[in-house]
């Protein structure tokens, strides 16, 4: 690829004559602003009102809030969106960290495993959810035993599920960042003495900091809509015990038409993917999200 | 790799014109890792077992899928299920999904391109602005809006349309499509710019003639990118659209489900089926999608 990438925030901005007017811009925001950054702000207003997807909404105040906040569904909900999200940044993570570093090398062989890795991101959602179903089926599949009806294994088909498809993804992400590193970092500390695994933690690891900052950021979001793995495996079970928040919104909006309800649980959706992200951003360093940013 | 390593800097110095290249890939294969090849391959394993299963029982007779072991090669080959799915409206599903991938790379790219161009060539509070605002657009989770959509979309008199799946998924394939466009125009040199303005070059101009040549490998990225959001997207058109007419692939599948009910080879068929274009795309551009995805949190 090219010698130069983008210039340092210091230096003087390059003045290469005429530059496009912002106004260019206006169309792509105008767009964006109301098919996604309005519906969000929609969703707070509709959290205070009730509405059954006929006529128009009817405010009720706290009412959605404070039945939320007593329902035993959303702590339930919550926690298994917590498991859910944790389980598979730590699954995802490792793996992807390991193939994206170890694809990063350059003989022929990775190149070719490469790109078979990345063949389950090519399909659906609902497809790879309509496989692993049949596959995981007791009287069909390759196990033949009811997975999907026990707590523990319904939520491990998720976990693995997901991976499954998202693996290769942020593979090629860490790959990505694996083939930045410069090469006199490793010459150097080869030169100190510092072996194979050495190098990976002292030098690897901390130069994947962005990366990993960019990827989990993907990851936590990623799995927060685990929606369609969700609806086509498990329904939300056994019983409701996979049901996760985006689960419960649709049950709540499009099962029951309590949208005004749904409203409110989507809001505490933005809310935790937004928190979420911030604390990620901020325990990784303020600084790696200015430079991811600078890089992008 | 120590001490093999040292002399290298000597014998940089005889040959010096020994390619970067090669010397970056000197470093990485220099002796093998057992450790980290044996995990590849028991990942390779976890990532075709699945897959062969699916081929293997989508050509097993429905009668002798029951109990069968999925891992087994069917011993009697047929491709009545491919039959079964293609006589059951997967055309159609599939005509209205290339349609709405179409669309989908069409809007995302009249509007991300001038965008991109903009978050790097423009230098004002509000084109930074504007390129923060889809920095956090990455993070919006489409469950989150699906409410206020499906409200807007009805108040639009647009349910049960293509273009009620069409707009939304065009909008939330915009951020990481800015994103990848952004990381390519900035490998643009300035001296090309500078260049084109001694000749007097307008911005549009220089949009034509420099920035969409450059950029090619990213707005390939993005074609590739905003279809295979619209391919696999489920639950815009979950919620926005009901009948028939406007029903895409992936609703055809889930619907499939419920239609061949016990008919589980039939149902792989399906989803075998839904592979195929985008396998095919995968083989024809397979550089441009995975060097470009390979940017977005590389740098």
């Amino acid at each position: 690829m090219p010698a130069r990438r983008g210039w340092s925030r210091s230096s003087p901005r390059p003045y290469g004559g005429a530059a496009p007017h912002a106004v260019w811009a206006v169309p792509g925001v105008l767009f964006f602003v109301f098919f996604a950054v309005a519906p969000m702000v929609l969703a707070v207003y509709l959290s205070f009102t009730t509405w059954n997807g006929l006529g128009d909404p009817k405010p009720v105040g706290l009412a959605n809030w404070d039945k939320l906040l007593r329902d035993d569904r959303l702590t339930q909900s919550l926690t298994v969106t917590v498991l859910l999200t944790v389980t598979s940044w730590a699954f995802q993570t490792v793996v992807s960290l390991l193939l994206g570093v170890w694809a990063a090398g350059r003989q022929r062989n990775r190149a070719i495993l490469s790109a078979i890795f990345f063949v389950p991101f090519l399909l659906s959602s609902t497809a790879i959810a309509l496989l692993f179903y049949a596959l995981l089926d007791p009287n069909f599949g390759v196990i033949h035993q009811d997975t999907l009806g026990s707590t523990s294994g319904a939520f491990l088909a998720i976990v693995f599920v997901g991976g499954w498809q998202f693996i290769p993804f942020h593979t090629l992400i860490y790959q990505g960042g694996a083939r930045q590193i410069p090469e006199v970092l490793y010459q150097a500390a080869a030169i100190d003495g510092a072996g194979r695994y050495r190098q990976f933690f002292s030098i690897t690891l901390p130069q994947l900091r962005n990366t990993a900052t960019t990827s989990s950021v993907l990851m936590i979001v990623g799995s927060l809509t685990y929606f369609e793995t969700v609806l086509i495996l498990t329904q939300g079970g056994p019983g409701t015990d996979t049901a996760i928040l985006p689960y419960l919104m649709y049950e709540a909006g499009f099962k029951s038409y309590d949208f005004g309800y749904a409203s409110a649980i989507a809001t505490f959706l933005v809310v935790i993917a937004t928190a979420l992200s911030l604390v990620l951003v901020r325990l990784t360093g303020f600084g790696a999200m200015r430079s991811t940013r600078e890089g992008m | 790799m120590s001490h093999d390593t040292l002399p290298r800097p000597v014998k940089t110095a005889e040959e010096p014109v020994e390619p970067a290249r090669t010397r970056r890939r000197r470093h990485w294969t220099k002796r093998p890792n057992p450790v980290a090849g044996l995990g590849s391959l028991l990942w390779l394993a976890v990532v075709i077992i699945p897959i062969y299963a699916m081929i293997s029982a989508s050509l097993t007779r429905q009668d002798k899928a029951l109990g069968n072991n999925a891992l087994k090669p069917p011993t009697d080959p047929t491709f009545a299920n491919y039959n079964t799915v293609l006589h059951n409206g997967f055309g159609h599903f599939l005509a209205n999904t290339a349609l709405v991938a179409a669309a989908v790379v069409g809007i995302v790219l009249v509007l991300c391109v001038p965008l991109a161009y903009v978050a790097v060539r423009t230098r004002t509070v509000w084109s930074t602005g504007a390129f923060r605002l889809f920095l956090m657009g990455v993070a919006i989770p489409a469950q989150a809006v699906v409410v206020p959509l499906y409200l807007m979309i009805a108040k639009l008199d647009l349910y049960d349309s293509l273009l009620a799946v069409i707009l939304p998924t065009a909008a939330f394939a915009m951020p990481v499509s800015t994103l990848i466009l952004t990381g390519t125009l900035r490998d643009i040199s300035e001296d090309l710019y500078e260049a084109m303005a001694l000749d007097g070059a307008s911005a549009t101009r220089m949009l034509f003639q420099l920035v969409i040549p450059m950029t090619k490998g990213g707005i390939s990225t993005v074609v590739i990118y905003a279809a295979l959001q619209a391919w696999n997207g489920f639950l815009f058109p979950l919620i926005f659209t009901q009948s028939d007419g406007p029903r895409v692939l992936t609703l055809g599948l889930f619907n499939y489900v419920s239609q061949f009910g016990v008919n589980i080879p039939a149902l792989l068929a399906s989803v075998v089926l839904s592979g195929i274009p985008i396998f095919a795309v995968y083989l024809v551009a397979r550089r441009a999608l995975v060097g470009g995805l390979m940017g977005v949190g590389g740098k």
